[in-house]
């Protein structure tokens, strides 16, 4: 049996992923985030009377403490591991990835603890940069 | 011809300790489980090391030794350099052997100590695999504490230390014979899928194993492959089915005896703990077993080389026991 062949076999062999049901999951839940944060900046602009722009960031801060803290305290894995993309995609998965890799480093020193901080957050930064740069610069050009 | 025949080498005993998820398993008899994975330590690397020692003081109490009584130690386990193993032999006064294959490193012991009892002047040798779920985790995969979605073909490692005391002095197990496995690339690179990459290895060390000896299949009484899981045993099968046209009946996967299907770890156990823990734990209490044939599959996967686009390769090392 050649390399291709043994492929095609494995693939027969290995059970399909359900990936309806992870879209499912991932859009309710994903969208349940969205709209418990969005909810959240409507209580602080009518009934504290924010500003938009600043009760933006506090929601934002306030996903991320959640996300942190839930990942400390040993039960966010399981809830990311089941919800998957749902959890991952908004702010909470950033957050989780950032507290995750630092809880794996915290006994390593302060250098090895820092310098895997951004282990698997690192790419969403560089990339997210890099992206905001070209959009940047597109808008630029079609606008002026 | 890599099979090796012995006549002087015995496993004497073992002694089995597990971590918190694989005391809730399929197994109930297991010597020692511990029930929190610091195991009084301040990090995981610390309690594999912790757990490794005291099975070593175990097996020694249990059977009236001393460290000078054992003339070498042969032992591995996954993390970086075996650092785990190595730190672990610091404090013995013990002649020491580092392995690594993976999750077939258990039987690459049990090869080489067999090998050593052969030399006549050695008649001691004690084997040390262990495994800690989280230390793997974060070698291998994602940070501890991170959810990363798992596939159905995903597996678990197992947490688990077996220290073994093998003697030149007749005893209840023999090791009959071995067959050295070599490594076979199937262009597997899903890191997702380990049944997948090693079933090829397991397949090709068996079917040399049988030639060599000039041995059917059905001579033995069972064949225990390491951690294929669910998915890499029916690989295994219909693989030797299709490439060898020999159908395999006996066949048992030691990754899918440790956890119950509740314990939601998808196709399996892996990790080198897992052959021995099965082994010494369910099929040698098991009289029904005369003739044993180990097979212990190592995937050889290395972070960066998969990074670098490589594909997997797989080890599978093969231990001929009887029972007398």
């Amino acid at each position: 049996m050649n390399k291709e062949e043994y492929k095609k076999l494995v693939k027969k062999l290995t059970p399909k992923e359900d990936k309806l049901k992870n879209v499912v999951v991932a859009f309710l839940i994903g969208g349940l985030v969205g709209f418990l944060a969005e909810l959240l900046t409507e209580i602080l602009i009518n009934c504290y009377s924010f500003e938009r722009d600043v009760a933006s960031i506090w929601v934002c801060i306030t996903v991320i403490f959640f996300g942190s803290i839930s990942t400390a305290l040993n039960f966010f894995d399981n809830l990311v591991a089941k919800a998957k993309m749902g959890l991952i995609l908004p702010t909470t998965g950033f957050a989780h990835s950032i507290t995750s890799s630092a809880l794996d480093y915290k006994k390593d020193g302060v250098i090895s603890l820092g310098s895997n901080f951004f282990r698997l957050a690192g790419s969403v930064i560089l990339y997210g940069m890099v992206s905001a740069f070209f959009l940047a610069l597109l808008k630029v050009i079609i606008y002026g | 011809m890599a099979s090796l025949k012995y006549n002087n080498c015995y496993i004497k005993d073992s002694f089995s300790i597990v971590g918190p998820m694989e005391k809730m398993g399929q197994i109930k008899s297991y010597d020692m489980a511990i029930n929190d994975y610091y195991f009084g330590e301040k990090t995981f690397e610390k309690a594999e090391v912790k757990i490794q020692r005291t099975a070593i003081d175990n097996i020694l109490i249990k059977n009236n030794l001393t460290h000078s009584n054992i003339d070498v130690v042969v032992g591995g386990d996954l993390f970086n350099q075996i650092g785990i193993t190595s730190n672990a032999l610091e404090n013995y006064n013990i002649s020491f052997l580092g392995t690594y294959s993976a999750c077939a490193t258990f039987v690459e012991n049990l090869i080489i100590s067999a090998n050593l009892l052969s030399n006549k002047t050695i008649k001691k040798v004690l084997t040390i695999t262990s495994a800690h779920n989280l230390t793997a985790e974060k070698q291998f995969r994602y940070p501890v504490e991170y959810g990363s979605p798992k596939h159905k073909s995903n597996t678990f490692t197992a947490t688990g230390c077996v220290a073994c005391l093998l003697t030149n002095e007749i005893n209840k197990v023999k090791i009959e014979s071995a067959t050295i496995g070599q490594v076979i690339n199937m262009g597997i690179k899903d890191v997702n899928n380990m049944g997948a990459v090693m079933a090829p290895a397991a397949a090709s060390s068996i079917v040399k194993h049988l030639q060599e000896t000039k041995r059917d299949v059905n001579y033995y009484d069972i064949i225990l492959t390491g951690d294929l899981g669910s998915v890499g045993s029916e690989i295994l099968k219909e693989y030797m089915n299709i490439n060898y046209k020999i159908k395999l009946k006996n066949h048992m996967d030691a990754g899918m005896q440790i956890y119950t299907e509740n314990q939601d770890v998808n196709a399996g156990s892996s990790g080198p703990a897992s052959l021995p823990l099965v082994l010494f734990n369910k099929i040698l209490k098991n009289k029904k077993y005369k003739k044993i044939l180990i097979v212990g599959t190592g995937s050889l996967h290395t972070p960066t080389l998969v990074n670098q686009k490589n594909t997997i390769g797989a080890i599978a090392h093969i231990v001929s026991l009887e029972v007398l």
